[in-house]
């Protein structure tokens, strides 16, 4: 079964629809990137995904579950979000609010366990912000930031992890480690319980080098999906974003790398 | 976090179980977790001894000079004196009266209305994520305005049990006027904080008016409607106290209970929702609950300022932003700071001033000074 099922999904009505019929399926142990030009619909799939907007028709299913269906809380077990512009509260440290991922577990009543910090404490240790763990946002750079926030998706426990953007504020080095973390954690889950990521990228490169499949959207539809080197071609970069690139196979693995070509 | 190979992968995968393995048995020793919760117990016990004291402390004082230790042998004998040893009675049965009758049930009732609005403008705070948030925010005291007045104005008398038709009213108007509020201000299923505090505002300048308009047409019972606006402890007695209690009981425990997910709130609704909270019922529980209480205060104790605005601050300013910590301590302080300045209310000169002239004396220098002091962001 696939792990998550996007069928028919409409966003929005009519000519001004931001997302038409969509469907696409995610595979277990599958990274699927989504890339796109701005404006094309990739957040506002994502944001129809983690149940943020309503869509007028369709359905999505995790695990053949109709997410629009079930509790906040198991939904939350089953799906973990990193958003792309997220206001983190200054005056918690980042093990409190790393810690928040841990809510769909606790009941009213219950208090955090010690197995909650210990998968809070992998969690940040995965992600290379435990030394900051007492820490208070307020004083951390927006790269720490969304460290934090990955760490709290991740101690979330999903199956699915949705990720808006994830490198955006990363310089070049933990953008290769928060990718190498993800890629990880996606291969780490037991048999029963397989994860997958959808995650949007607005670098290409760092999409094709990552993704097992990679969807290319335009104005709201899938252009093209599939393996990266069927979908980043220099036809279909310049069909979805109106501008011209050279697409070259990486020396050392042979996925597609995007050149930008100046006008002149 | 391994780059290279898979088992790189595999040994890193392992070395973070013996992480967790580790932080188990540092759990038991003392890891920020346990840290946090024993600081918590710490505070909260340190801050009822606190308030017990300046309860203690602040029933001594009174137009009527009784000697310390006689008011500490009513005190006993009214309470653990009932149980344990009782001490000779060797004070006058008037001694009794002024502190068991009087002051004892004023000093509680100061302490429960305080505590309820500081610990409702934390939760209003919180729920709104602004700092500029208090207990009146979505029409409680315009509500209760209304129906206090109604009740003076109109010809009832003390048909209604116990405390009387003012609070009644009051407390019935509070409610209801809140409930208006929160109907208008729901939109498609959900609740909007812009839309709340809207109509809060809206709500509560026609309740003002309501108000406004029975005053200027009932002049001649303008000094009792005034004074009940100003509000007070001057009409204090265990019966005001007994019934309040129970409203302020109920509605703190269940704050208190939804205090980590208040923390959580702070991460913002829509992210905050897709953490498993919900985030609509935790609105709706958190403004009733909050409303209750506040409702509660104001009809045995008319409009006092500043303390549910200001308490809070001075707690997060103090010991941080933990809901968990933030309202019991908000709670807590409300409490002292209401019976203290209520003492001072009813000792600084011959005659009353009303207690809301004193929490705005007292508290706005004391916060200036903590803000000045502190340069951490207040919120």
């Amino acid at each position: 079964m696939a792990l998550l099922e996007v069928k028919g999904l409409t966003v929005g009505y009519g000519a001004r629809a931001v997302l038409k019929e969509l469907s696409l399926t995610l595979e277990p142990g599958e990274m699927l990137g989504v890339i796109g030009p701005n404006g094309c619909g990739k957040s506002t799939l994502i944001k129809t995904i983690s149940v943020l907007l309503k869509p007028a028709a369709g359905s999505i299913k995790v695990e053949g579950l109709e997410l629009a269906r079930m509790k906040p809380e198991a939904r939350a077990r089953l799906l973990g979000v990193v958003p792309q512009n997220p206001a983190l509260p200054e005056t918690f440290t980042a093990a409190e609010v790393v810690m928040f991922g841990r809510t769909p577990y606790l009941g009213l009543f219950q208090n955090e366990s010690p197995n909650d910090w210990a998968i809070v404490e992998r969690a940040m240790r995965d992600t290379d912000c435990w030394e900051m763990a007492e820490t208070y946002i307020g004083e951390m750079s927006g790269g720490e930031r969304q460290r934090v926030l990955l760490a709290m998706a991740l101690a979330q426990e999903p199956r699915l992890l949705l990720l808006d953007e994830p490198t955006t504020f990363l310089d070049i080095n933990y953008q290769i480690e928060t990718m190498e973390v993800v890629k990880s954690w996606k291969t780490a889950g037991e048999p029963d319980k397989p994860r997958a990521i959808l995650a949007v990228f607005h670098e290409l490169n760092l999409a094709a080098q990552y993704c097992d499949r990679l969807a290319l959207m335009s104005q709201g539809r899938v252009l093209v999906i599939g393996k990266p080197g069927e979908v980043i071609t220099t036809e279909n970069i310049l069909r979805a974003y109106g501008a011209h690139v050279i697409v070259m196979p990486h020396p050392q693995n042979q996925l597609p790398t995007t050149f930008i070509m100046p006008n002149s | 976090m391994s780059i290279e190979t898979k088992e790189e992968t595999e040994s890193t995968s392992l070395n973070s179980k013996g992480a967790a393995r580790r932080s188990v048995s540092a759990w038991l020793i003392g890891s920020p977790l346990n840290r946090s919760r024993k600081r918590r117990a710490g505070l909260i016990t340190a801050g009822l001894i606190v308030v017990l004291v300046v309860l203690v402390v602040c029933t001594t004082f009174g137009a009527v000079t009784v000697p310390v230790g006689d008011t500490f042998s009513i005190i006993w004998n009214h309470t653990l004196g009932q149980l344990f040893w009782a001490i000779n009675a060797t004070y006058p049965k008037g001694f009794e009266t002024v502190i068991w009758d009087i002051r004892v049930p004023r000093v509680l009732l100061a302490a429960v209305v305080g505590g309820s609005l500081a610990t409702a403008g934390a939760t209003y705070q919180g729920l709104f994520r602004n700092p500029l948030a208090d207990p009146y925010l979505v029409g409680v005291a315009q509500g209760a305005a209304v129906g206090a007045i109604l009740a003076l104005v109109l010809p009832l008398g003390k048909f209604l049990y116990g405390i009387g038709a003012v609070q009644w009213f009051a407390f019935i108007t509070a409610g209801f006027t809140v409930a208006i509020v929160y109907g208008l201000a729901r939109v498609g299923g959900r609740l909007p904080t812009t839309t709340l505090l809207l109509a809060g505002v809206a709500i509560g300048t026609l309740a003002s008016a309501i108000t406004s308009l029975l005053m200027y047409l009932n002049g001649d019972k303008l000094i009792v409607v005034y004074s009940w606006l100003q509000g007070g402890f001057n009409l204090s007695s265990w019966e005001k106290f007994f019934t309040i209690l129970p409203f302020s009981l109920f509605s703190g425990t269940i704050i208190y209970v939804f205090g980590r997910r208040l923390n959580v709130l702070q991460m913002g609704e829509e992210h905050a929702g897709q953490l498993g909270l919900n985030v609509e019922r935790l609105k709706l529980v958190l403004v009733a609950s909050a409303t209750l209480m506040t409702a509660a205060a104001v009809s045995v104790s008319g409009i006092i300022g500043f303390v549910g605005l200001v308490a809070p601050h001075l707690v997060r300013l103090l010991f941080g932003h933990d809901y968990r910590l933030l309202l019991p301590l908000s709670t807590i302080f409300g409490a002292a700071f209401m019976v203290f300045a209520d003492t001072v209310a009813r000792n600084i000169s011959s005659t009353e001033v009303p207690v809301g002239i004193i929490t705005a004396f007292f508290g706005a220098p004391f916060f200036i000074y903590l803000l000045r002091r502190k340069k951490r962001m207040v919120f």
